[in-house]
């Protein structure tokens, strides 16, 4: 079988090897982030730095919800949702990261220096 | 010879994927090989006609899946066009394969983007599907050489494709 593969093959072979093994470092790298930031009601309420522990309460429309920072890491701790899909998100660690309790009107978001992508929208 | 792309397209329609767009491209073994013995034109035509009609047959013409299949093949065209002109003693069908699947992926990518989702998240699913792309690439490439090579090109004038 590697009797078919001529020389110029392997070169081909070696360059897009060399290509795609690039390519996941170059676009799978995430972005640190630094800072938390919280919405409430689609307003920034606060931008909590990652580098320091603290929690923060937010209030909402069904209630409390709790922001938690621990170790560099955000998530939401605590929130009156009903189906508590952005608690059941857990640790958000990169920037772009995010957890949204629609009840409530609240969402959580990692920020870095430079975000992935700005938005999502479909 | 488009026939048989199309069987192998359907045949491999079968096969289950673990992500929507990864596929062998078995059908690229049959345009190497009519690449190889007709020429170029040739081999387009088997091409665009296996894009058309495997999409008839499977359901998909005219859907995003079916442009994306002709952007794709458009663009590995475009490639193969480029890549027959390589030296025959150094490079051979595994080269054109692995160039054209990278063409073809870079082709729906532009498809995709232009089209379908303008968003720079889909730069996430590229080293998966480059690493397919190369993968899949180099093994239609095997085959298409070893088929190649059973039956050599002694024929110097083309012929009319059956």
């Amino acid at each position: 079988m590697l009797r078919v593969i001529r020389p110029g093959d392997w070169l081909t072979l070696a360059l897009a090897a060399l290509l795609v093994g690039a390519s996941f470092p170059f676009l799978w790298s995430s972005e640190r982030a630094d800072r938390a930031v919280v919405r409430s009601a689609g307003r920034v309420v606060a931008e909590l730095p990652l580098s320091r522990d603290q929690s923060m309460r937010v209030a909402g429309p069904l209630g409390e919800s709790v922001i938690a920072v621990r170790q560099g890491r955000a998530r939401v701790e605590s929130d009156p949702s009903p189906r508590q899909y952005c608690v059941r998100q857990g640790w958000l660690e990169r920037a772009g990261d995010m957890a949204i309790c629609l009840p409530n009107q609240v969402s959580l978001e990692l920020a870095g220096r430079g975000k992935p992508y700005d938005s999502i929208s479909y | 010879m488009a026939a048989a792309a199309i069987a192998l397209s359907l045949a491999e329609a079968a096969i289950p994927s673990p992500v929507p767009g990864i596929k062998p491209g078995l059908a690229n073994i049959v345009v190497l090989l009519v690449l190889a013995r007709w020429g170029f034109r040739a081999a387009a035509w088997v091409s665009l006609l296996r894009v058309v009609g495997a999409s008839l047959l499977l359901g998909s013409f005219l859907s995003p899946g079916f442009f994306l299949s002709l952007g794709g093949a458009l663009a590995s065209l475009a490639v193969l066009a480029a890549a027959r002109h390589l030296p025959g003693r150094w490079f051979g069908p595994v080269s054109q394969s692995i160039l054209a699947a990278l063409g073809h992926l870079a082709g729906q990518l532009a498809i995709a983007w232009l089209w379908l989702i303008p968003h720079s998240g889909i730069l996430y699913l590229v080293p998966a599907l480059a690493a397919a792309a190369l993968v899949f690439g180099v093994v239609n490439g095997l085959v298409a050489a070893r088929l190649l090579d059973q039956r050599p090109v002694a024929d110097a004038a083309p012929q009319p494709v059956p």
